[in-house]
């Protein structure tokens, strides 16, 4: 191991250079001019994900506690572009809202972190990378959800996110000690070749998967999920239903795909039972939500138990149908979630009927909303349309016929909420519509890039043969 | 032959659209009625041209059409990675612009019908508000149709099926300050929609078992042997690639509102009624029959036709119940809706008892025939119906009668179309309804008698709708109707034109299912020569019966309202026999059939089918509403069930599994 070697962590190294960076401009900046600080943020945070699709190596370092493959090199730039349509758009938010607080650079600092431990998470090669990556990325969320002083519901929000991510640590820590124990081993590489399937290993199987479940806000340990969605600033909503479920979809389906091999049937039966209850659990809270960020919440818990059915093929075309729905998923919810971002800050309206007659008023912002709904839906020939169309492919074709056509009676209910808000906003009218404003250009920005995201996945297809490809060597 | 012109086709509806939809403030109504107008004229024209190149100058091969693309373009290609029994596969997605016998003449339907539309709701829309946004979105539905009918693959025709399914919403939903349009668009969306998941579920299975998308790869005979070798595995008795057309089937059974999956249809005749006309008669409506037709050659040989069987037997029962249904409304477009609703049963069932080859493949030609009259004189029925209620702004019988006099086109027209409809002699409905009842009763009785026993029954339905708004009482109008602009009664005449000469075209010649003409009789009128008169009189003489009866309850009361009143005292007791008679009719027809017949199936498909669908949709809502409660806010309940998750997932996998 040389120096080079560290090259491996570019993406860790990089994104520690800024938090560095933002604490170090943080006392050498004057109170009246850290509003610039978002601008600089913003950039040198474009640079790191532009630095990102640079080719990579792939390798282990520490022993195999950290390993990168293409794919992870893969989803890190996911996660960073992700990232980067938040900031853009949150910079109105915390220039409008934040500054008078004087907490910028702290915002892009916990922020920073939290994706840094996403990342060690992604990449760990034991379960102590992992477990840290995992209270890394959850612990300056709970401030995060806090950021609107003087919110009740924002301080309560956070108060429930780290009681309940607690317990979830505690579980996930427990289940990791029992697969210690019939393993042998911390390392992921030595439990895979180790483990046998013991009562012992199901135990730790589940309390593990438990654990990884409440990030990813799986019924049933997704109750924290509606009450934080709402309490907390819109675009730490945006993060947490887009990057923070995606990196904990990507590592749990890892997990058990590599480390967890010999415990297939157990866990493909946990997961299903799991997938099912999501789906309809999220959809059926759905339908009856007045606040969109409330129905964005339980719409991404019913989107979360679709990405379980990939999981369950159990393969390699499982894990390129996943990373493509991700990718989708990345665009749509923040193409929707950028919207209601837009409105709600310059307007502060966030219910459903605020929404009526809104594309006589704001007819782009009423379109970017109702592509990324329909994408959500999956409505060709929308991204979303694609990356379920895949997952069900994964799911057919290992003949779990029952579980795509549940999946298929979920995505019609589905259709039904989606249609809720597009009927309010194109159908109908109001006298008090939210009347015309033109968004700042950085949340302009930000709705392009997701609808534009939206748009292309669904057309461009050396994409998904692209992840494809990605997978076939990562198993 | 070049055809590289029929994108065109595809350009020009999807242009206006985004013209008329961007700038719809800032167009004139006048000019944008005008600009429909002339779009379609060109589609059209571009249509008739292609036909005539199609079926006339281009030299056949061995005795077949050939199969011609317009356009083609690879638009995605994705992997299938190799798995146990199957290889890695490489799968195509194609878009493009396939021209064959039925697409061609789909084409044409549908160009025809979209600028007779257009042409009349330039007259009927007069004075909306949103006239430029109604044009935008016949535009959009146009494209869409089109899209549907020259797709070259699977994939292709199901990104436009939803997108017809979409331009549906939006026209049903049109009128939107009324709330039960909203609702009828939004039911028509999702039944349909859920309908679509069994389509979507069958590409899924076709694409990974049958390997390609493309139409021609997946109809040709020659690879059939390796699909099936490629999915062996059975499910239920039948073959993956049989389970994969049923599903498919239950996609177009959706858009085509088959029993059970028709209660959109009645409901959609809230959007305005040239929508009703375009949609709803004759060319979304007809999808179901297409994407049937389409994939023909895999319904007929796989599983012996099993697919088929059930495509037969949806359609002979859908055609029944709606004719049945059809009896007891009084809403002069919900009889018409079911009325469509059995005529494409008819459709349904000449495919469903088709076979492949020659003289045998008697049911595709009728039903592509029927598909195409039937088109002419639904859309004139429909559109003489917006006439008449555009006349006397009321969808109701009881609001109509004696309207002959006022509304002359409209008058005739109609009566061609009810003519052409209950296979009067020498109409389009005549030829192309002998030709399915031919092939039913070559192959299957049962459907034999059950289309004969419907043909009885449209005839009578149709007659009473035309007696009760035509002739009957005489009703007292607040305003006396007038005859429709010219705008509107052009495209009536054009069309009833259309309902008697399609009947003249040589389509055994034309579409069959293996391409090769079946008679061999060339000439304008060879059909007269082609019928088979033993089937066609016993034809002739139901549908005459069905007339016949009508007549004698509906038109009858022309004459008594003022003879009653007149007579009331001393020709009291002739006319209170005469009267007596009627009573003796009415209490058989309404007491009788009506009621333990008719009613109990209108009964049947309100309270229970759809009652079903809708208490499905209703049960979803209150389960949701039941378990709002869960969701308490209090973090302790949140632990709890947290560790209440835990423990019942470790029971499941240690005790249970």
């Amino acid at each position: 191991m040389n120096i080079t070697s560290f090259l491996l962590m570019r993406h860790e190294i990089i994104l520690l250079v800024l938090i560095l960076a933002m604490l170090v401009l943080e006392v050498a900046t004057k109170p009246s001019q850290k509003k610039r600080l978002i601008n600089i943020a913003i950039g040198l945070f474009l640079i790191h994900t532009i630095i990102g699709f640079f080719p990579a190596e792939t390798g282990e370092l520490f022993g195999g506690s950290f390993r990168t493959t293409g794919l992870i090199h893969f989803f890190k730039n996911v996660l960073n572009i992700g990232v980067l349509i938040i900031l853009l758009q949150s910079a109105d938010w915390l220039r409008d809202k934040v500054a008078e607080y004087n907490k910028i650079p702290e915002f892009f600092i916990l922020l920073f972190s939290s994706l840094l431990g996403m990342n060690y998470m992604i990449s760990s090669g034991d379960f102590l990378m992992f477990y840290i990556g995992l209270e890394l990325s959850t612990l300056p969320l709970v401030a995060l959800v806090a950021y609107n002083s003087f919110s009740e519901k924002s301080t309560e929000a956070a108060i429930k996110l780290i009681l309940s991510a607690a317990l979830a640590s505690a579980v996930s820590l427990f289940g990791i000690s029992m697969l210690y124990a019939t393993g042998g081993s911390i390392f992921f590489e030595e439990i895979a070749a180790n483990l046998q399937t013991s009562n012992l290993a199901i135990l730790g199987m589940v309390f593990f998967f438990s654990g990884v479940a409440f990030k990813i806000s799986l019924a049933p340990f997704h109750f924290w999920t509606a009450d934080v969605y709402e309490g907390a600033p819109i675009g730490i909503t945006s993060y947490l239903s887009v990057i923070s479920k995606g990196a904990a979809v990507f590592v749990l389906m890892s997990i058990l795909f590599t480390v967890l091999p010999a415990l297939t049937d157990v866990w493909k039966n946990v997961v299903y039972i799991v997938a099912i209850l999501t789906m309809f659990v999220g959809n059926l809270f759905a339908l009856r939500q007045q606040n969109m960020k409330r129905f964005l919440a339980y719409s991404s818990i019913a989107q979360a138990g679709f990405m379980l059915m990939g999981i369950i093929h159990g393969g390699n075309l499982g894990v390129a149908t996943v990373v493509f729905f991700l990718l989708v998923y990345v665009f749509s919810n923040l193409g929707a979630f950028g919207v209601v971002q837009a409105i709600s800050s310059e307007t502060g309206k966030e219910n459903m009927d605020d929404y009526t007659g809104l594309y006589r008023t704001n007819p782009k912002l009423a379109l970017a909303l109702l592509l990324a709904l329909f994408s959500l839906a999956g409505i060709p020939p929308l991204a979303g349309f694609f990356g379920k169309f895949f997952l069900y492919m994964a799911a057919a074709s290992v003949k779990e016929y029952l579980l795509v056509f549940l999946a298929v009676v979920n995505v019609t209910i589905s259709l039904y909420y989606y249609l809720l808000p597009v009927r309010n906003m194109f159908l109908r009218k109001s006298d008090d519509a939210i009347p015309y404003f033109k968004s700042k250009s950085m949340m302009r920005t930000g709705l392009v890039l997701a609808v534009l995201g939206i748009l292309v996945l669904g057309l461009y297809s050396p994409l998904y043969n692209y992840i494809v490809e990605l997978s076939a060597s990562v198993l | 032959m070049d055809f590289s012109y029929t994108i065109f086709i595809l350009i020009i509806p999807i242009a206006m659209f985004l013209l008329l939809g961007f700038f719809y403030n800032k167009i004139k109504p006048a000019v944008s009625g005008w600009i429909g107008v002339a779009g379609l004229t060109a589609v059209a024209g571009m249509s008739y041209y292609t036909a005539y190149q199609y079926f006339f100058n281009i030299p056949k091969v061995a005795g077949k059409f050939q199969t011609f693309f317009g356009f083609k373009m690879n638009w995605m290609n994705y992997i299938l990675p190799k798995t146990e029994d199957l290889p890695e596969r490489f799968l195509a997605i194609d878009m493009g612009i396939l021209l064959d016998p039925i697409s061609i003449m789909m084409m044409v339907v549908v160009s025809t019908i979209s600028l007779m539309v257009h042409i009349y709701s330039r007259g009927y829309m007069k004075g909306d508000r949103g006239y430029t946004k109604f044009f935008a979105f016949l535009s959009l539905f146009t494209f869409a149709m089109m899209g549907l009918v020259v797709a070259t693959n699977l994939f292709q025709i199901y990104v436009f099926w939803e997108l017809v399914g979409v331009s549906s919403f939006l026209l049903i939903g049109y009128y939107y300050e009324k709330p039960s349009a909203v609702a009828a668009a939004k039911k028509a969306f999702i039944v349909t929609r859920f309908a679509d998941l069994g389509f979507l579920i069958g590409i899924l299975l076709m694409g990974y078992y049958g390997g390609s998308y493309d139409f021609m790869e997946l109809n040709n005979p020659e690879g059939f042997n390796i699909i099936l070798e490629n999915a062996p595995q059975k499910f239920m008795g039948i073959s993956v690639i049989t389970t994969a057309l049923i599903l498919m089937f239950m996609g177009g059974a959706g858009k085509s509102a088959m029993f059970p999956l028709h209660i959109w249809l009645p409901d959609a005749m809230e959007g305005p009624t040239p929508v009703s006309a375009l949609i709803h008669a004759a060319t979304m409506v007809v999808a179901g029959v297409y994407l049937v037709a389409r994939m023909f050659p895999m319904f007929h040989f796989f599983d012996d036709g099993f697919a088929l069987h059930v495509v037969a037997w949806v359609g002979a029962i859908s055609s029944l119940i709606a004719a049945i249904i059809a009896l007891t409304q009084t809403d002069i477009k919900r009889v018409l809706a079911f009325s469509t609703m059995s005529q494409i049963g008819y459709m349904m069932l000449a495919l469903g008892v088709s076979e492949y080859d020659g003289h045998e493949g008697l049911g595709y030609m009728a039903s592509m025939w029927h598909l195409f009259s039937h088109a002419m004189f639904k859309a004139l029925l429909f559109l003489a119906a917006g006439s008449v209620i555009h006349a006397v702004h009321s969808n109701y019988l009881k609001d109509m009668g004696g309207l002959r006099k006022y509304l002359p086109i409209t008058n005739i027209t109609f009566l061609i179309a009810a003519l052409s409809i209950s296979g009067f002699p020498l109409t389009a409905g005549f030829f192309s309804k002998d030709e399915i009842l031919v092939a039913a009763f070559e192959h299957n009785k049962p459907i034999y008698f059950i289309t004969l026993f419907v043909a009885g029954l449209t005839a009578f339905y149709m007659f009473r709708l035309y007696f009760g708004i035509f002739w009957g009482k005489k009703t007292a109008y607040e305003h006396t109707p007038h005859e429709s602009p010219w705008s509107m009664t052009i495209p009536l005449m054009f069309l009833a034109f259309m309902s008697i000469a399609s009947g003249y075209l040589p389509f055994s010649e034309w579409v069959t299912a293996d391409r090769e003409a079946i008679h061999g009789h060339i000439g304008l009128f060879s059909n007269l020569g082609a019928i088979h008169w033993d089937m066609a009189a016993i034809a002739i003489a139901t549908g005459l019966l069905g007339i016949a009866i009508a007549w004698f309850f509906y038109k009858k009361p022309t004459d008594y309202p003022a003879k009653i009143s007149a007579a009331f005292g001393r020709f009291y007791k002739w006319t209170f026999n005469k009267f007596y008679i009627d009573e003796v009719y009415l209490f058989i027809t309404h007491k009788i059939i009506f009621k333990c017949i008719s009613t109990p199936f209108a009964w049947f498909d309100k309270k229970v089918v759809d009652a079903t669908m809708e208490g499905i949709g209703n049960k979803t809502v209150d389960v949701s509403k039941l378990i709002k409660g869960v969701q308490s806010g209090k973090i302790q309940d949140y632990a709890f069930a947290f560790a209440g998750g835990v423990f019942i997932l470790v029971l499941i996998v240690m005790y249970m599994l």
